[in-house]
């Protein structure tokens, strides 16, 4: 641990009824950083984020972010510390428009009072038309989020990641169902992304993993199995008897 | 849920104002005195409406006790009544207690004495009270049905303690007003009622527009928001407990209006204010009138009613199978009530099945986007 590092995971267990999701994993995040997770279906990728964000609480362990302790704050705490997540599956809210979600995701301070009594800030009105430009929802603006295709709700829910403005933001499966071209275009976005933000991405897609170009992390059975770039963890005869499979002894 | 809003032409609109304050004006000498105060009643129940149709339609609160708050309304508007007229009674207060022989008032009857407390309190006890037990579940994340079965038991709680203390409000018999004094005049008369539908109407306009206000813009987004995804809004820094106590407790000071205003216009507030029934049909007014449209949420309250006492009268004993029925219809044909479908797809679809309208070829967004140029 040093300095340097927005985020800490130290010894984290995290056990449902005695079955092990994550144990003992120690994970280190530099300020700006890009960082890819990929690990077997099981693995704890999910539960992993769940321990950051809160929702879940970890059985053994320390989360240290910005140099405070993440374990036992509420969700919406954690949130408005810095950490900002995107779901699996798009997780929009479909029966508000593309602009009331980003509207919702822009807003500070996030209180009733603020929400209730002052109109929204134009920086903010600013924030949303740059966001909706970078993702190319522009003319979609009014439209219910729930009519939105596939691509662009998971683009939505990204944009609405970014226009939190975390210092951390968790990415998971960002790509699943995309077209190759949408894929592509979402990689790029999230490396323009890194250096000003810190990222963890999440996904099985090796191509799309690749074209992140960053780090990559490799869960297996809830610990850490190996770390450094996609050419050495490609090399990593650990990794792959994960992948491919252990021959029978 | 789909809560398209249907724009409509200014000229319609002013017009639909005129009309609609023309009527309420002209109400009291259109209907005969029994009927107006039916009708007073009944919209005063659509304030208690608006409130279900904040928790519910909007938030996704489907709370089964709102008769609480409504019966709290009732009883501080009671209180006040009872004890301003009961000069002339022994020991000067409210006659019922020398039934029980209690010869001195209890303690929270005395700052009943005052108007302006009582006029604070129909509204403020009842936002409290649902504030605070709000609160107490929210923060536990005791949500759907479980949500809906504590308000339920909550409901009995209050029925129980109400109905059985004789001595402090006279337990299952109810405080009477009709027979009270309110500016030198009985509640219960002619004149008194007119001036409370007029009341009533203004006040049902007002609710309207201050629930209007709620839901509009980012507050409302949020409800809505908590609504269809509550964990989403959460890891996004809001904190739903506050949005939703302070939604439930604004539908408590509701309930606790259209309470007051209810019991000034049947002449009396009970313990049966406070039954499982009649919280239930709240909660029908609004599903049939159409969730998330407040407008739906007033008139399937007037509607309703109106059709309960109507039918009721010509056919008794048959209302319940008839509330049923329609209770039903909605769930399973109009999941959206009556002006949700009016104000969706519903006409259009249903021309269409009778092969009166074209059928939209292309993707819906692109109709709507050439509808715009």
């Amino acid at each position: 641990m040093n300095n340097k590092d927005l985020l800490n995971l130290i010894d984290i267990t995290v056990s449902f009824e005695g079955f092990l999701a994550l144990n003992k994993l120690n994970l280190n995040l530099k300020k700006g950083e890009l960082r890819a997770v990929i690990g077997p279906n099981g693995a704890g990728k999910t539960t992993f984020l769940d321990v950051i964000t809160g929702k879940v609480k970890p059985t053994k362990g320390e989360v240290i972010f910005k140099g405070k302790s993440l374990v036992g704050r509420k969700e919406h705490k954690i949130a408005r510390l810095g950490v900002g997540r995107k779901f699996q599956s798009p997780r929009i809210f479909e029966n508000l428009t593309v602009k009331e979600n980003l509207e919702i995701s822009v807003t500070t301070p996030k209180s009733p009072l603020n929400l209730i009594n002052k109109s929204i800030k134009d920086e903010q009105l600013n924030e949303i038309e740059r966001l909706m430009k970078i993702v190319n929802l522009t003319k979609n603006i009014d439209s219910k989020a729930g009519s939105l295709s596939h691509g662009q709700k998971q683009w939505l829910e990204i944009a609405m990641l970014v226009g939190q403005k975390p210092d951390l933001m968790l990415v998971d499966e960002p790509v699943a169902g995309l077209t190759d071209e949408e894929t592509d275009l979402t990689a790029d976005l999230l490396k323009s992304l890194s250096g000003e933000n810190t990222l963890v991405v999440i996904d099985h897609d090796m191509e799309f993993i690749r074209r992140l170009d960053s780090n990559v992390s490799v869960l297996n059975q809830g610990t850490l199995l190996c770390e450094g770039s996609m050419e050495t963890i490609q090399k990593d005869q650990k990794v792959i008897d994960v992948y491919l499979g252990r021959p029978e002894d | 849920m789909s809560l398209s809003k249907v724009r409509f032409d200014k000229k319609i609109v002013l017009s639909f104002w005129i009309i609609l304050i023309a009527l309420i004006i002209a109400a009291p000498t259109l209907l005969p005195v029994f009927r107006l105060n039916l009708l007073g009643r009944y919209l005063s129940l659509s304030i208690v409406a608006l409130g279900v149709d904040l928790i519910w339609g909007y938030t996704g609160l489907l709370s089964l006790g709102q008769g609480i708050f409504f019966a709290l309304g009732g009883y501080c508007a009671a209180m006040y009544l009872q004890i301003t007229s009961s000069s002339e009674f022994p020991n000067s207060i409210p006659e019922f207690f020398a039934l029980y022989g209690v010869e001195k008032l209890p303690f929270f009857w005395e700052p009943f004495r005052s108007p302006v407390f009582t006029f604070l309190a129909i509204w403020i006890i009842p936002a409290f009270i649902a504030g605070l037990i709000g609160f107490l579940v929210f923060r536990n994340r005791i949500k759907g049905v479980y949500f809906s079965i504590l308000t339920q038991a909550s409901l009995l709680v209050f029925f129980n303690f109400f109905n059985g203390q004789q001595k402090l409000i006279n337990g299952t018999n109810g405080l009477k007003t009709d027979v009270t004094q309110l500016f030198g005049q009985m509640v219960g008369s002619e004149s008194m009622q007119r001036i409370f539908f007029w009341v009533t109407a203004i006040l049902v306009i007002a609710a309207w527009f201050f629930a209007k206000w709620v839901v509009k813009g980012r507050f409302g987004n949020i409800l809505i928001g908590i609504r269809d995804d509550e964990p989403r809004v959460r890891f996004t820094g809001y904190n739903p407990v506050i949005f939703k106590t302070i939604i439930f407790s604004i539908a408590g000071g509701l309930a606790g209006i259209s309470g007051a205003l209810y019991t000034v216009q049947s002449g009396i507030v009970s313990p049966q204010f406070m039954t499982v029934p009649f919280s239930i049909e709240m909660v029908i007014w609004v599903a049939v009138g159409g969730r998330g449209t407040l407008l739906g949420a007033i008139l399937g309250a007037v509607f309703i009613n109106y059709a309960k006492s109507l039918v009721s009268e010509a056919l008794p004993a048959s209302w319940m199978f008839i509330q049923g029925g329609l209770f039903i219809l909605v769930v399973t044909a109009l999941p959206e009530g009556v002006l949700g479908w009016i104000q969706g797809d519903g006409p259009r679809n249903l021309l269409q099945r009778f092969g009166l309208k074209r059928k939209i070829e292309t993707y819906p967004s692109l109709e709507i986007n050439k509808e715009k140029k």
